[in-house]
């Protein structure tokens, strides 16, 4: 019986844990939208494709999903020069965002999950203050 | 033959114009970076010594001497409100430089204390001051447009002489689109002001009830190319539109250039802002862009020395990272065409007083110097 009790107690906290971090990432996605509209989908569209050849996609973009840090340097740092997104070649220049670090972690959570793209690792405002310039 | 002409004629006068595939003349010119290590520039001013003033948008103003960028950068920039699109914009020195040092710059300005508007907001600014040595002295601050707006888009920010003691600025409806079409809101507006930041009596609007008296003409997106045709006087401008929806406008006191209510692009969202293009008291542009090419900075050429471009106009492009050149008959453009492709994002656009073009480019943060070919 306690055995039952402890295993419930645990089934119960880990579902409030998880339901909770569901939460937080659904929050900090709605707020990242409204950043994206601001200041990122004047070249990376309503829709994350981008436009081929002059701005990189982020829609299945390998670079986005493989290269989390690098993705929050750019939008933190700017980005210029070449890159290979989904086997297409670019070269072109990201201004830095000017976004503080919790607003660059509400924008990633949005990208990562959005235009089909699926990512429930929540990305944190302390993620992003890890990423110094290189 | 003569309906053809005549039909083209209509053509060109109202559709965007396709770049022409023969032969760039820019094949006769020869570009040189005159400087880099910049970061984020934004615009830049010949002093008379030879010197240069850039501005950097995160909030620096730079001098630039015998190609070599000073390390030290001037003291007595305010505070800007450094995000998206916003910081420190532009520098134009006073006509009469020589006579007075005046020196005008522009930026995004944080809501202080008083103004009006969102908390954490800002809107563009007007401000000048005298250079001595690597300070700015005898600051006055001319100018703010109101209301403060939370949101890094649309700051306008360009700064233009007339020739009879007037300054223009240009400002951006930052993000606001409906209100580029209330006169009680400086956004989405051109304005024009006294040097000394007074608002001149005979602006357009002045008596008109509720009314910003320091508007010259409305219904802009986001002006961010601002000049005076060199024999004629007019002045042109051209704006960010929406997606394939940028603007070049010859700009008149008080009327209407008719964003968001017409309109050639759509919005980035991909939703309709207006199915109409032209309407009955708004203005037509010169041409649009369609695709967008994201135009900021730009000149007239007024030199022989280029002999295929004298009193063409010539855009920058921040999305394709070249030059247009306009080829300009009257108030019309009659062909256009790509020179310096992948020269980089381009901020400014400025004809030198030694009459060569000077091309200020965010991405590589550099200057460079595109002259005839000797």
């Amino acid at each position: 019986m306690k055995l039952i009790s402890i295993l419930g107690c645990g089934a119960i906290y880990v579902f409030a844990f998880l339901s909770n971090a569901q939460d937080n990432l659904s929050k900090s996605i709605a707020r990242g939208k409204e950043l994206y509209k601001e200041s990122c989908i004047t070249c990376h569209l309503a829709n994350g494709e981008g436009i081929k050849d002059t701005f990189p996609p982020l829609a299945k973009a390998d670079f986005l999903l493989k290269y989390p840090e690098k993705s929050i340097h750019a939008i933190k740092f700017g980005m210029k020069g070449a890159i290979k997104v989904n086997n297409v070649a670019y070269n072109n220049a990201m201004p830095p965002s000017g976004f503080a670090d919790d607003e660059i972690a509400d924008v990633m959570n949005y990208i990562r999950n959005s235009f089909g793209n699926k990512n429930p690792q929540l990305i944190t405002e302390k993620m992003v203050a890890a990423v110094k310039e290189k | 033959m003569l309906a053809i002409l005549a039909v083209s004629g209509l053509l060109m006068s109202h559709c965007n114009i396709a770049p022409q595939s023969t032969a760039p003349t820019d094949k006769n010119l020869t570009s040189e970076t005159i400087v880099a290590g910049l970061s984020m520039p934004w615009s830049m001013a010949f002093l008379p010594d030879g010197r240069f003033l850039v501005t950097e948008r995160t909030g620096k103003l730079r001098i630039v001497k015998d190609g070599q960028l000073d390390p030290q950068e001037i003291a007595g920039i305010p505070k800007v409100y450094y995000r998206g699109q916003g910081g420190l914009l532009d520098v134009a020195l006073h006509p009469n430089y020589k006579e007075n040092g005046w020196i005008y710059i522009s930026y995004s300005s944080p809501k202080k204390e008083g103004e009006v508007g969102d908390d954490n907001g800002a809107n563009t600014a007007l401000m000048r001051a005298k250079l001595n040595g690597h300070e700015l002295t005898n600051i006055e601050h001319l100018y703010k447009a109101s209301p403060n707006v939370k949101g890094g888009v649309h700051f306008g920010g360009k700064i233009l002489f007339d020739k009879k003691g007037y300054v223009f600025l240009s400002l951006g409806e930052r993000g606001q689109k409906e209100n580029a079409q209330r006169l009680n809101k400086a956004q989405g507006k051109i304005v024009r002001l006294h040097e000394d930041g007074k608002i001149p009596t005979d602006n357009p609007f002045v008596k008109t009830k509720d009314a910003l008296p320091e508007i010259w003409s409305y219904g802009h997106r986001n002006p961010q190319g601002l000049v005076m045709h060199p024999t004629t006087g007019t002045i042109w401008a051209h704006e960010h539109g929406p997606q394939g929806g940028d603007e070049l406008n010859i700009v008149e006191k008080g009327k209407n250039y008719g964003w968001p209510l017409i309109t050639y692009g759509i919005d980035y969202d991909n939703s309709i802002i207006s199915d109409k293009t032209e309407a009955p008291g708004m203005e037509q542009p010169v041409i649009y862009w369609k695709p967008s090419i994201a135009p900021c900075g730009m000149t007239f050429v007024n030199n022989p020395k280029f002999k295929d471009w004298n009193g063409d106009l010539l855009v920058g492009s921040l999305k394709f990272q070249n030059l247009e050149h306009l080829v300009i008959k009257g108030n019309k453009v009659v062909k256009k065409e790509i020179v310096f492709d992948k020269i980089g994002r381009v901020r400014d656009v400025k004809q030198g007083p030694d009459g060569n073009i000077y091309v200020v480019v965010e991405s590589t943060g550099a200057i460079v110097k595109i002259s005839p070919k000797s």
